[in-house]
Order: C-alpha cells, then sequence, then structure tokens
C-alpha cells in the first residue's frame, strides 16, 4: 500500500512536448510509472519518440483522459498557462492533478483553489511542488527515483532537496519510504500537511512520517492541532527558517515572516505540543525516526 | 515589487480611489514651484524611500509657504534615514513628494492583503491609525477587524457597513467607505498586487475619506503581464548583489554573517543557514542555485559570494537529484579556479554521484575540505572560518 499512487496510476503530462517536459516523463518511464500520454494543445495526433520511448499526444485532457482512461496528470507548463492547465485537469475529471510549475501569479491561484475546493473528482498537488513518488512504484514529476528506498515512512515536505534529504536519511537508516509528497513552496496551494496525513493514517505500509516545514502562513500550526486529536503514528519535524530575516522572501514565494507570525519557533513550539518530535538539525531527521518506530 | 508612495496613489487615482495632488521632486530648487503650482497653503513633504516608518525618522515635514516648502526640500533631500524597516545602514532620500494638505478630522488603518489560510483576499482595519499595526497586532489584537473578500462574490455593502461600525465611522460615511473599498478590490486584482496599505486613511473635516499614504507592492509572478511597471522599479532601492543574481536565475538574499553559502533548492538553503546557525556562526547569505544547478550557475553563484566582503568561508551544499553530483564537482572545480578562490571551502555532496563527485573534489589538487552530512559540513566551515578571521 501507499498514498496517492500506485503501480496501476495512469499519468498524463501536460506540456510533454515542452523540455522539461519531455525529460521527466521518459524519466517516470523508466522508473515504471505508466505514462499513457500527453498533451499539448495544436499538437494532437502525433508521437513523442526516443529510442524505445513512445507516448501518444493529445489536444486536451478531455480527450486524452478518454482515450488512456488516465487518472493522474502532471502539469510542466508555463505560469501563464498553468492555472489554465489545473482548471482543465479539474474539468476532465482527472482524479490526481500534480502542478511542478513554479511562479504562478498568486490571483490567479486564489480562483484555480476556489474551484478546486468545490472540486467532486479531484485533487490538487502544488503548484511549486517536486511531485509524488511511490518508491519503486510510480513517479508524479521531478522527485529523483534513486536516493532512496521501499520502506515504512511516509514523506511530507513544502520543499523539493529537503524531501530528497529525508528519503536520504530515513533510508541510511535502514527504514526506507512509503510514498513522498511534496505539496510545493507557494502561498496558494492545493492540498495541505493535514489532507496527506489523512491518507498517510489510513495507510496501513506507513508506520511514521517525517513532516518537513518551512517559514511563512499557518498550515504547520494547524497541522500540530490536527495531529494531537486525530494522529497516532509518530511524526518527526524540521521547520527550516529558523534563521530567515522577517519580511524577506526566502526563495519559496511562500516563505516569509510577516507581522511577527510564521516564524520557525511558533511552528516548532506547536509542533511539539502536539507530541511531534522536532529535530532543531535536519541531519538528525533519520535517526530520531528510528528511535520513534523502536520505541 | 515595491514602489514608491507617488506612484501608489498615481495608480490608485485612476481607480478612483481619492488621494490628494502632489509633485515628485528630484532637487530642492524644485520645491518652491511644486508648492505653488498646488495651491494649497499647507503642504506635506514627504522623503520617497520604499520604508515605512519616515515620519518618525524626520522624512516628513509640513510646510506653510513655498521658501519653508524649499528649507524642508534641502533638509531631506540627501539624508539617510533610519527607520524600523531599513535596517541599521538606512536609506538615503533621493525623491521627494510635495502634497497639498489635508484637514484631518480622524484616522486609520485600511490594508487588503493575501489571506493564506483562506485562500481569499482580506482587508485588515484598525480606528488606531498611523501606528505600527504589527505592533498593534501584538498588544492590541482586539483593535484589528479583518474582513474576508471572495474574489467571485466581491465586495459588498454589508461587509462595508460591518467593517465602518468595526472603526466606529459614522453611519453617513458607510457609503462613501464601499465605495472606497470596492475601487479597492478592483485596483488590486487590476494590478496584481500582494499589498495595498493605507496607513493612515483619513475622514476630513469637509467629511470626505482619503488614502494619506499609500503603499502598493506587486506579485513578483505576475509582472509578466504588466510590462509598463518596468517603469516603477527604482534601482537605487534595490540590492545591488541580489539584483545581479536575479540575472543568472539565482535566488539571492544578502544576511550578515561570516559564511558563505551556496546550495541547490530554498527549503535545503533555509535549513543549511539553520546549521550554520546551530554550529555557531551566521550566514552571509541565502543563496539557492536552484534544483538543477548548471555549471554556469555555480560559476555566477561564487562571483557573487565573493563579492561580499564578510564572507570568511564558503560552504557548498547540494543534494544531486536529477542534476548528477559528478557533473556538480565540476562546476565548482571550474568556478573555484576561474575566481580563483583563497577562503576555506567546505563542500557537502550527497545524492545521485556523491562519491564520484567527492572524488572529483579530492584529486582536484584544490585547498577545499569535504564533508558527508549537512552537519558535519557546517561545523568544519564554521571552524575554519574562526581560523581565517585569527
Amino acid at each position: 500500500m501507499s498514498i496517492l499512487a500506485n503501480k496501476n496510476t495512469k499519468l498524463i503530462v501536460q506540456g510533454i512536448t515542452g523540455k522539461t517536459g519531455w525529460f521527466h516523463a521518459k524519466y517516470s518511464l523508466d522508473y515504471g510509472t505508466q505514462v499513457v500520454g500527453g498533451v499539448t494543445p495544436g499538437k494532437g495526433g502525433s508521437l513523442m519518440e526516443e529510442g524505445n520511448y513512445k507516448v501518444p499526444v493529445f489536444n486536451s485532457v478531455k480527450e486524452a483522459a478518454l482515450k488512456t482512461g488516465a487518472n493522474a496528470t502532471v502539469i510542466f507548463v508555463p505560469p501563464a498557462f498553468a492555472p489554465d492547465a489545473i482548471l482543465e485537469a479539474e474539468a476532465a475529471g482527472i482524479e490526481l492533478i500534480v502542478t511542478i510549475t513554479e511562479g504562478i501569479p498568486i490571483n490567479d491561484m486564489i480562483s484555480v483553489k476556489q474551484q478546486l475546493a468545490r472540486s467532486r473528482t479531484s485533487f490538487l498537488i502544488g503548484p511549486n511542488c517536486p511531485g509524488v513518488t511511490t518508491m519503486g512504484e510510480c513517479r508524479i514529476g521531478i522527485q529523483p527515483g534513486n536516493v532512496g528506498k521501499k520502506g515504512r515512512v511516509g514523506i511530507l515536505s513544502r520543499s523539493g532537496t529537503l524531501t530528497y534529504e529525508a528519503v536520504h536519511q530515513v533510508s541510511e537508516q535502514g527504514l526506507g519510504a512509503t510514498t513522498c509528497v511534496g505539496i510545493g513552496g507557494d502561498p496558494i496551494h492545493g492540498a495541505n500537511f493535514i489532507d496527506i496525513l489523512n491518507r498517510f493514517k489510513d495507510d496501513p505500509d506507513t508506520q511514521g512520517v517525517v513532516m518537513i516545514g518551512e517559514i511563512g502562513g499557518s498550515e504547520e500550526e494547524e497541522a500540530a492541532e490536527w495531529i494531537s486529536k486525530n494522529f497516532k503514528k509518530p511524526v518527526v519535524s524540521f521547520i527550516a527558517g529558523a534563521t530567515a530575516p522577517e519580511g524577506k522572501r526566502m526563495g519559496h514565494a511562500g516563505a516569509i515572516i510577516s507581522g511577527g507570525k510564521g516564524t520557525a519557533q511558533g511552528k516548532m513550539e506547536a509542533l511539539r505540543k502536539a507530541g511531534v518530535r522536532v529535530v532543531d538539525n535536519p541531519a538528525d531527521l533519520g535517526k530520531t525516526m528510528k528511535a520513534a518506530l523502536a520505541a | 515589487m515595491k514602489i514608491h508612495e507617488y506612484q501608489a496613489k498615481a495608480i490608485l487615482r485612476e481607480y478612483g480611489i481619492p488621494v490628494s495632488s502632489g509633485i515628485m521632486i528630484e532637487k530642492a530648487e524644485q520645491a518652491r514651484e511644486a508648492y505653488q503650482k498646488l495651491g494649497s497653503s499647507v503642504v506635506a513633504v514627504k522623503a520617497q524611500i520604499h520604508a515605512g516608518g519616515r515620519g518618525k525618522a524626520g522624512g516628513v515635514k509640513i510646510a506653510k509657504s513655498s521658501e519653508e516648502c524649499e528649507a524642508q526640500a534641502k533638509e531631506i533631500l540627501g539624508k539617510t534615514l533610519i527607520t524600523p524597516q531599513t535596517g541599521p545602514e538606512g536609506k538615503k532620500v533621493l525623491r521627494l513628494y510635495i502634497e497639498a494638505g489635508a484637514e484631518i478630522e480622524k484616522e486609520f488603518y485600511l490594508a487588503l492583503l493575501l489571506n493564506r489560510e483562506s485562500s481569499t483576499m482580506m482587508f485588515v482595519a484598525s480606528a488606531e491609525g498611523g501606528t505600527e499595526i504589527e505592533e498593534l497586532a501584538k498588544t492590541h489584537p482586539e483593535k484589528i477587524t479583518q474582513i474576508e473578500v471572495n474574489p467571485m462574490i466581491g465586495f459588498r455593502s454589508y461587509q462595508a457597513r460591518e467593517l465602518g461600525e468595526a472603526l466606529g465611522l459614522d453611519s453617513s460615511l458607510h457609503s462613501q467607505l464601499n465605495i472606497f473599498c470596492q475601487n479597492l478590490v478592483v485596483a488590486y486584482i487590476a494590478t496584481d498586487a500582494s499589498l495595498v496599505e493605507i496607513n493612515p486613511l483619513v475622514v476630513t473635516r469637509q467629511k470626505k475619506l482619503l488614502a494619506l499614504d499609500a503603499k502598493v507592492t506587486f506579485d513578483d509572478n505576475a509582472l509578466f503581464r504588466h510590462s509598463n511597471f518596468q517603469n516603477l522599479r527604482d534601482m537605487t532601492e534595490e540590492d545591488s548583489l541580489e539584483m545581479e543574481a536575479s540575472q543568472f536565475g539565482l535566488n539571492y538574499i544578502s544576511l550578515s554573517g561570516q559564511i558563505g553559502c551556496m546550495v541547490n533548492g530554498a527549503g535545503l538553503a533555509m535549513a543549511t543557514m539553520d546549521v550554520i546557525k546551530l554550529a555557531g556562526s551566521e550566514p552571509a547569505n541565502f543563496l539557492d542555485v536552484g534544483g538543477s544547478a548548471s555549471e554556469e550557475a555555480v560559476t555566477e553563484a561564487f562571483k557573487i559570494i565573493l563579492k561580499d566582503k564578510k564572507v570568511k568561508a564558503i560552504l557548498v551544499n547540494i543534494f544531486g537529484g536529477i542534476m548528477k553530483c559528478d557533473i556538480i564537482a565540476r562546476g565548482i572545480i571550474g568556478a573555484a579556479k576561474a575566481t580563483q578562490l583563497k577562503l576555506p571551502l567546505v563542500v557537502r555532496l550527497q545524492g545521485t554521484h556523491a562519491k564520484e563527485g567527492l572524488k572529483l573534489l579530492t584529486e582536484s589538487g584544490l585547498n577545499l575540505m569535504t564533508a558527508d552530512t549537512i552537519d558535519e559540513a557546517a561545523r568544519k566551515v564554521v571552524e575554519a572560518s574562526r581560523k581565517q578571521a585569527a
């Protein structure tokens, strides 16, 4: 078991004819993912072909879904067009929409989020995220496929490379990972920590969760409250940005402390109060999870 | 992207938001003429810098004659203002806004910004105008009113009444407030603002609402559809290294410590700063070379770090994913040679092809140290920086 994606997931790639889209489509195929099609308006009917790779291209998500039975999509469309790509996927009833695109205007995401919040079919991950990988089964996005092993820890993060760091550490400790989910670094995004924790809760293979937060917003605080009431599996957490100055945007659009809110200290305190094992040093994530699972 | 008060007011005026008339000047000699053109007996002489708290720092003065106006312009122009928002180095005043005076009866605070929790916009308002809202939020949160605005529904008149009552505004002014707020929402969406702050919003003796000060910040991600905003950018307000870095797709923020860092990914870059602090020192910068760092990006990143004279040692922390560590190692070696790097350098490579990368580094003949974990890397670089400083 795992969450969100597995070996039966049928994935399409929106923006497959772009350099990045095609690179990651091939990478996901190598990983064993069923990449059943791609979408680029105006290029429908063509075939993306290179060596042994062959992926049909469609004009619309609806057409791609009808002809391939796709239930997941990954979006590599430039920021100006990505909101449209997300809404198109939702309209076509795609269950899992993973948006990698970085730099989508905030006001566009407000509208997109309103629509996704009342969707009966679709679940959005991202934007500005590394995607979802179920170890050894399905890779959706840009995560490296070779840094960790299949195992029993769920990984959940607002950051990309810190996700890889966590996967690497739990694998070094012999624990391995189930599914790694990057929810993205933008201030407005689809799934939040609680949405994903809720799925890890019901996954028997996931015995513990590494949750990596960062400064800005209040999702970690909300997750802390939810964990204290609903989540019994051990959670190990690191919050990036304890040294970040107030009012500066630290790379991620969402990583900013404003008006004294959204500090790493406040988040760590809330999580500790909820019984989460918070590490000050990210190098301790793997060890701490090992100890927590042995306890 | 931040803009000046006079630019913000010009934009708000276009959207029907009441602001006083004013003239921007860059030389003190222009002050008399500005005073006469405005035709107001009382004017405000206001320093134009990208930071709040100007009044207390002596950046806003009142003048009642053209002579007084010129004298004050002379005094403020060229002065360095230090406010809580400028940092200790302060900001030099290069432009002034001469604005017609207003007879003020009451002052309020009003801002429109993103509400992350509900993914909507929200008005934040308080009857305590002109104060530091951040301070008020800490000491008297009950004095702050928040009203969410769903972009699909817009700002409604019942919300104006609610807001008016919370501010203690006479009900005869509620319809003015309604139009004021509706126009603000339109301006916010049309310009892709991330913040519009009116502090203070005033009621004049003539019972009119007026935006006495205005601060507008644009969403950087949306600038692609507002090419005209490029003219509003004041390069003298930007950090030169940060601007240079952005041209190479690098995300750089200068900080006050001694350890230069180069990391791939924003989260890992922040984490690296945190670990440097745990090891007993302070980072000189935040620098994200991107999830897929190229040799060119690494070289430019080194150049930028080396321009900061505070830097005593450099830490490179790369988690190789799609971008393999051996390729990054070649980039580091090339960049270190090209920039004739003399400072101590600690490199931590992990992930894809990390072993091959580390081998290349140790065989390169460069004077550098390697580390396995982020923790070990931080301890080594802090120790090296202390030796370098001694």
